[in-house]
């Protein structure tokens, strides 16, 4: 254990606590116990960015699962720390924001830091995990807490519908990554990164390479909204804000990229790489940039634009991939440019986007919209919300002096650098980057001035809203304060964080473009003199501020292009297709009927036992071993079990009925006495009484037994799955006796169940010792049954509507038996 | 079902403390002699069966307000937290020790953390069986 594996513990602990200091510390809002977590976080992570600044990384393993190669291994190095910083720093912003967000009184705040602590951990789990599989896990857990923070008012439909929807598409992309982990294992025969970078020509000459590259993709894509996979974020906004402040714009939603960002090593410097990352990446950035600008609702606009941001950092990434193509070498140094600018404009992003979204949420809490249909004029009545949209929208637009201007600039030298490569088929396709880049520009400048002056500037339109907006209480101004400083500090000294975490980040993605010892030397400048880039952002002022003024000319056109909606119908209909079919299919042999459940079992056994015993040769065994002589107590007991059997057959009442099989029962007690075996006899008599007074107590409920209307057929195919039962059952017994091939583990247990278990009796010392692990589950299984029997028939009732037999909802097997029931 | 009760209802009333009793005789016994917690458990769920059946559920559940759920949920937590415990002492999970000690009046006695464990099965046993009988039996 160090003390990063403890920091990514201890938000998961912290959880445990939350709940009781809601219920026995009323006074106090929640928030405020939950805000030293992060704010202690950061300065753990904090106190190790020194260590690794010059590029170095810092490993602790901690044994997991040795057996299958699974380590829970911390690995930090820049790009993992650089995460982990925003991932606790945005962390304490937004837990002081909602503490002034989410009334006391009414949320069940209880319930929202809980998730958003299990986020926190698993976060910064993802980022911090060099093995795979501990790394897919905290990855899922991310998508988990996402669902349960969009779930937040579970009890409107849209959050639950955005909840699923999230849910589904980050989770599919999830097991798609799963199985490109699997394959790197394959390939590789490791689970740690840092391995498979070491063993790199073991992947890259491997056939599955392209396979498994799409399918961590998918992943990578999924979580990141990428085309076409974004529809999910839009709809994830019916989270509380602070949730989209943190998870959906500057987290969560970043985990794609930092994957991707990680593996450029292992996959970085193909062209299949390069494409799929920086061709998705533009489609990403113009189609979110284009749809941002339709929008009317303020979180739907940032939801856009986050979906363009990202796309846009994702096409920087994928250029920036080219450099490891190009090897150690001057030209490689060239084209890191673009994956600079990507880090660069992932920490721009995350405060100025932080900023926005808190910005959104105040309007949202003093006005009671975030329609800007609604909104306007607000800039008077609050100054400090205003000042705060303005510079975090500049930003974004990117304008100078903010961040957003700066990386914006090295955005289009990177893409003008692209147009440059001659690799990759990137000669002929090449120019087209610079021009995508450019129009998405444009158009992410119109939908920030949207923002910030269809809500702040014009017409005041009070009358259409329910409350008297005034300024938000200090504490909710604090942390959009904080970020939008940050977006001015970083704006006007961005070298502050190009030596401490840029330079390590991009040694961390590059580690095979550096010589030993050397580092990246990042500069990042505001005046390159009347460059093409400078003249590009001018173009981008003047046509995007042209274009808005217009605005009102050309927005109709948006009604005119085929909707976007398409891809969200295809999601739609595709979703409610597979449950139809999916339940279709189940009610096709879920009948409610236990004699049809039974001929499942039974088939199955019979075909399955059956065929082994045939295809294995193991019927040769039989005579071949010595078989004890059948004493007369043995034929017996033998004849009575068999005769209760066959009478049972026949019984009318359902009294006889029980009795009959009871005592078949009690029979295979008799046997086990006479084989001494004492605990299986005690057990079978306990459980033999037991059913059969279960028996007795539901008598009354059970119909009467009474000679049922059945076709031969019917009857003919009872017998011939009895008969095969039996023969299956009794071929295995003599086969199984027949044949000992290996020593019985029985000796060991027998030799070592005094000395290792303490126990003079055998069973006991296995049931609790040797096999402990067995019973856990076993009575842990159990368990689950018993509450599932309860479940249905407890809840059944509730199911049924007043007025009759029609069940509410969907008819469950237990509806079904009980309507049987009834009819009969 | 409401013939014979007299003698029947009478008998409970004794049967049932001796077959309770001897179901926790055979629980602690188990680890030297036949017996353990699934059978102890069974056992003594065979009890509570007895009762039940002799004086009906109301009655029962007014004497003993036990839900059974929520035993079979502490059952399950002691099994699991003697295999967590095992961590404290930096050994892998459900790892079991013993040792003999001289306690007063039983003597030298067997300590084992399986009967910790076994307490676990015992009662998680009694807890399943009686919520499924009880399930079944209460439904109209």
């Amino acid at each position: 254990m160090s003390l990063l594996h403890i920091a990514i513990v201890i938000p998961f602990t912290y959880t445990i606590l939350v709940p009781f200091l809601r219920k026995y510390i009323r006074q106090a809002h929640t928030g405020w116990f939950v805000l030293p977590v992060p704010v202690s976080l950061f300065f753990v992570v904090v106190s190790y960015v020194d260590d690794i600044r010059g590029g170095e990384a810092i490993e602790y393993s901690l044994p997991w699962i040795p057996s299958m190669d699974v380590h829970f291994t911390v690995y930090a190095d820049g790009l993992s720390m650089l995460f982990a910083l925003l991932i606790t720093g945005i962390g304490a912003l937004v837990v002081l924001y909602s503490i002034f967000y989410l009334s006391k009184l009414t949320e069940a705040i209880h319930r929202f830091y809980v998730y958003l602590l299990m986020f926190m951990g698993a976060m910064l789990g993802v980022v911090l995990s060099d093995n795979l599989i501990v790394l897919y896990g905290f990855w899922e857990l991310t998508s988990i807490s996402s669902f349960l923070l969009i779930a937040f008012w579970y009890k409107r439909e849209k959050s639950r519908y955005g909840a699923q929807k999230s849910m589904l598409i980050t989770m599919f992309g999830g097991f798609a990554m799963l199985a490109g982990f699997v394959l790197l294992y394959l390939m590789s025969g490791t689970f740690s990164i840092r391995e498979i970078i070491a063993k790199l020509d073991l992947v890259s000459s491997h056939a599955l390479f392209l396979p498994t590259m799409i399918l961590v993709l998918l992943g990578a894509f999924t979580k990141s909204a990428q085309f076409p996979f974004h529809i999910w974020l839009p709809d994830a906004m019916e989270a509380p804000t602070p949730v989209s402040a943190y998870l959906h714009s500057a987290t969560m939603v970043k985990a794609g990229i930092y994957l991707v960002a990680r593996l450029t090593p292992i996959f970085g410097g193909s062209a299949e790489w390069f494409w799929f990352i920086s061709g998705i990446g533009l489609i990403t950035l113009i189609w979110g940039s284009i749809s941002a600008v339709k929008q009317t609702d303020l979180k739907a606009i940032l939801a856009f634009s986050t979906i363009s941001q990202l796309g846009l950092i994702m096409s920087l990434i994928g250029l920036g991939s080219a450099a490891i193509y190009y090897g150690y070498s001057g030209q490689s140094e060239y084209y890191t440019l673009a994956m600079t600018a990507a880090v660069f404009h992932l920490i721009n992003h995350a405060t100025f986007k932080g900023a926005l979204f808190m910005v959104a949420g105040i309007v949202d809490h003093e006005t009671g919209t975030r329609d800007i249909r609604k909104l306007g004029g607000l800039a008077s009545l609050m100054p400090i919300t205003f000042t705060c949209a303005l510079i975090g929208s500049l930003s974004m637009a990117g304008l100078p002096p903010f961040n957003g201007f700066l990386s914006k600039e090295m955005f289009f030298t990177g893409m003008l650098r692209a147009a440059e490569m001659d690799v990759f088929s990137m000669d002929t396709w090449g120019v087209l980057f610079p021009v995508i880049a450019w129009i998405a520009s444009v158009f992410t400048f119109i939908y920030s001035f949207i923002f910030v002056f269809r809500t702040f500037t014009g017409k005041k339109k009070l009358d259409q809203l329910t409350t008297i907006p005034h300024e938000a209480p200090l504490g909710m101004l604090l942390s959009p304060a904080v970020l939008v400083s940050l977006v001015i500090i970083f704006g006007l000294f961005p070298d502050i964080l190009s030596f401490s975490l840029i330079e390590p980040a991009l040694s961390a993605i590059y580690p095979s473009i550096m010589a030993a010892g050397d580092r990246f030397h990042v500069q990042i400048a505001f005046w390159h003199g009347l460059t093409m880039e400078l003249i590009m952002t001018i173009g981008v002022v003047i046509i995007g501020g042209a274009l808005f003024l217009a605005l009102r000319r050309w927005i109709g056109w948006y009604g005119r292009i085929p909707r976007k909606l398409a891809l969200n119908a295809l999601y739609d209909g595709g979703l409610t297709g597979i449950e139809r079919l999916s339940s279709r299919v189940t009610r096709s042999y879920m009948t409610g009927s236990v004699r049809d459940y039974l001929v499942y079992i039974f088939g199955f056994m019979i075909l399955v036992v059956g065929f082994l015993l045939l295809r294995t040769g193991a019927l040769d065994f039989i005579g071949h071993g010595s078989y004890a002589n059948i004493t007369l107590y043995e034929a017996l007991l033998a004849g009575v079990t068999m005769m209760a059997a066959i009478a049972a057959l026949f019984a009318r009442d359902r009294l006889i009925l029980i009795i009959l099989v009871g005592s078949v029962g009690y029979m295979a007690t008799l046997f086990f006495v006479l084989f001494r075996a004492p605990d299986l006899a005690l057990t079978q008599m306990i459980v033999e009484t037991v059913s059969v007074s279960l028996f007795l107590l539901c008598f009354y409920h059970l119909p009467k037994l009474k000679k049922e209307m059945s076709t031969t057929y019917f009857r003919l195919g009872n017998l011939l799955i009895s008969i095969g039962v039996g023969l299956v059952v009794m071929i295995t017994a003599l086969c199984a006796s027949g044949a000992r091939l290996f020593d019985s583990i029985a000796d060991y247990y027998v030799a070592n169940s005094h000395d290792l278990g303490g126990g003079n009796n055998v069973v006991n010392v296995i049931l609790v010792d040797f096999r402990g692990f067995d019973t856990m589950l076993e009575i842990t299984v159990l368990g689950i049954a018993s509450l599932g029997i309860y479940a249905m028939i407890k809840l059944r009732s509730d199911m049924l509507s007043p007025l009759g037999r029609q069940p509410v909802g969907r008819s469950y097997p237990s509806t079904s038996l009980r309507r049987k029931r009834d009819e009969d | 079902m409401k013939i014979n009760d007299v003698i029947f209802q009478t008998a409970a009333k004794f049967v049932t403390f001796i077959i309770f009793t001897f179901s926790f005789f055979i629980f602690m016994a188990g680890h030297n002699a036949p017996g353990g917690g699934f059978i102890g458990g069974l056992m003594g769920a065979g009890a509570l069966v007895l009762v039940t059946l002799a004086f009906g559920m109301k009655l029962v559940r007014a004497v003993l307000p036990v839900n059974y759920r929520i035993l079979t949920a502490v059952g399950l937590m002691i099994a699991t937290l003697t295999g967590i415990g095992s961590f404290v002492f930096d050994v892998p999970f459900l790892s079991h020790t013993f040792g003999y000690y001289d306690l007063p009046i039983l003597g030298e006695t067997e300590l084992a953390t399986a009967t910790i464990f076994d307490l676990g099965v015992y009662l998680t046993v009694i807890g399943i069986t009686m919520s499924i009988i009880l399930t079944i039996g209460e439904d109209e």
